[in-house]
């Protein structure tokens, strides 16, 4: 067996495939992703080497509106910390107390999480359509004429339209995390709690919250991450239009490589998203670390 | 008195959680409700509610003329060629890290494991340069073999752990029967790991059948678009005809449906399972 298990061939047959495909689609491209972020390049032609210029005018030149799609990012990091995580724990908890129908409504309040993000984004597309939207043909019909707005049509608005499905979809993710969570404490803890007389209220906050602190620094971590790379929905609603108001640097970085061909511009932007997510993943954990 | 206080706060729990599950899940029975419609049901005063007459034609409409049946087949395609692919050679990794004896096991584990942190973002540019040089741009490998490395690490993370729980009992004994380790691997383990792929395939199956980003920059022939950008074209073509636009929608979202309703613990649970590397 011990010799069997040191066969070289072997590990060599098991190991080489998923490993070049890894490092071949992978890892070799994010080193030209950075050497390409140094480069001033329209994909025709040779680029020229600018160094960090790329990075520089991304910050200092606003006409390219990186800046304001940074902001736009942070405002959805702010959405999904602040309104979804807080939401998601409000449903874990109250499912984890046992109501009736638990494992129904924890299914339903999933389903939104599998769906493709074409299929939720042309129908979010629908539900605010002008005219015959769900919403607006809501507020029409309750006699709240004055709400009923174009709302992906108009710059104040857009950006707020399309942040509520991306927070929405995700919503039963998180739920499902921390009410897993909160199952696999023992309930001789919250019979104990019951026995002491404390309310739902005091329980969740004293016990039951410290006690999943763990999954929500993952919740958290996802929340922002995920909302940092956010580009599906945005792309397929708004495109980050309209004059750019809900422009997130995914998108901008999509049509900068894609339809504006300057290439080395646009992978600074996509080496940045990547550093980005790096930088703030290691923040949470800190975070929460100094607060155990 | 008393008793009455907490039956008003369970039924303001309870109207609390329906509507919440009445949100999540009406724009989806909107959804097909619009589908069944024609646009002068839905411009002439009925947007929302039940169709008085149902158009199963939108569904014909979509599939052959929208080409929406193309697209589904290769999302099939792609889909169950990525999942084969990355199943086997994830557990062959697996396999080889967990229970063979080699130096570098550990750095390769630990190398795989750090491409869970990366964004297909960095990736997409070179990707679409490299694959465009090499005139595979518009073909199932310009998707499978992305799709196959960006799932290899939640993979290879999800089985190693699986292989540590198992006893190696088993493989000792085929030892002794005189199985060479391909006979061990391909008849005792691959079985043994089974709810571990079953895992891994669900999520495999999410991340591949809802993909946009590559699916949009590396396709752009009919022949080869998969149901994500083929419905973003479809929508293009009917733009204002919601009847067919709704039923493109309700055939890419079926499949996921339908193993949802028959699986939905499992796919609750694997997509836990991919969470709790954190």
């Amino acid at each position: 067996m011990e010799k069997m298990l040191r066969n070289k061939t072997a590990i060599i047959l098991f190991v080489l495939p998923a490993l070049l495909i890894f490092l071949l689609i992978i890892m070799v491209p994010i080193l030209f992703s950075g050497y390409y972020s140094l480069q001033e390049w329209d994909g025709i032609g040779p680029g020229s080497f600018v160094g960090f210029d790329n990075y520089v005018k991304m910050f200092s030149d606003d006409s390219g509106g990186f800046v304001k799609a940074a902001v736009n990012s942070f405002i959805l990091v702010g959405f999904s910390v602040f309104i979804q995580l807080p939401f998601a724990l409000l449903l874990a908890l109250i499912l984890a107390t046992g109501v009736k129908g638990e494992n129904a409504l924890r299914t339903i309040y999933f389903i939104p999480v599998i769906i493709s993000t074409v299929v939720i984004g042309q129908l979010w597309m629908k539900i605010y359509h002008p005219n015959y939207g769900l919403l607006n043909v809501f507020f029409n019909a309750v006699g709240l004429d004055e709400l009923a707005h174009p709302w992906l049509a108009d710059p104040n608005t857009a950006l707020v339209a399309v942040i509520i499905p991306i927070v929405w979809q995700y919503i039963g993710y998180h739920m499902l995390l921390m009410y897993a969570s909160i199952k696999s404490i023992p309930t001789s803890i919250f019979e104990a709690a019951k026995i002491d007389g404390a309310s739902n209220v005091a329980t969740a906050f004293k016990i039951t919250i410290p006690l999943i602190k763990p999954i929500l620094k993952v919740c958290t971590v996802f929340a922002i991450v995920g909302s940092l790379k956010s580009f599906d929905l945005i792309y397929i609603i708004t495109n980050g239009g309209p004059l750019h108001s809900s422009e997130v640097p995914s998108t901008l970085m999509f049509n900068t490589i894609f339809h504006q061909y300057k290439y080395g511009y646009g992978s600074a932007m996509s080496i940045f998203i990547v550093l980005e997510c790096l930088v703030l993943a290691m923040i949470v954990q800190k975070v929460f670390k100094t607060d155990d | 008195m008393r008793l009455s206080r907490i039956n008003i706060k369970t039924l303001i729990v309870t109207i609390f959680l329906i509507s919440y599950a009445v949100v999540q899940l009406f724009p989806l029975f909107w959804m097909i409700l619009f589908s069944l419609k024609s646009n002068s049901e839905i411009f002439g005063g009925n947007p929302i509610g039940i169709p008085h007459e149902f158009l199963w034609s939108n569904y014909e409409n979509v599939l052959t003329n929208g080409k929406v049946g193309i697209y589904f087949v290769n999302s099939v395609i792609v889909t169950f060629v990525t999942i084969l692919i990355s199943v086997i050679a994830s557990s062959m990794v697996g396999y080889a890290i967990v229970r063979m004896k080699w130096k570098l096991s550990k750095f390769v584990l630990t190398l795989f494991l750090v491409g869970m942190m990366i964004p297909i973002h960095a990736v997409l540019l070179p990707l679409f340069i490299i694959l465009s040089g090499m005139g595979q741009l518009n073909s199932y490998q310009a998707l499978v073999l992305p799709y196959v490395a960006f799932s290899l690490p939640m993979s290879i993370f999800i089985l190693t752990s699986f292989l540590e729980s198992i006893p190696r009992e088993l493989e000792e004994a085929a030892c002794i029967d005189g199985c060479n380790i391909y006979q061990i691997f391909f008849k005792i383990v691959f079985p043994l790991i089974r709810p571990g792929i079953a895992t891994i395939s669900i999520l495999i199956y999410l991340q591949s059948w809802n993909e946009l980003m590559f699916a949009t920059t590396f396709i752009n022939s009919v022949k080869f678009k998969t149901l994500t950008v083929g419905i973003m074209q479809m929508v293009g073509e009917y733009s204002t005809e919601w009847g067919p636009i709704g039923a493109g929608l309700v055939v890419a979202t079926l499949p996921t449906i339908v193993i949802y309703s028959f699986l939905s613990k499992q796919v609750q649970d694997s997509l836990m399972a991919g969470a709790l590397k954190g």
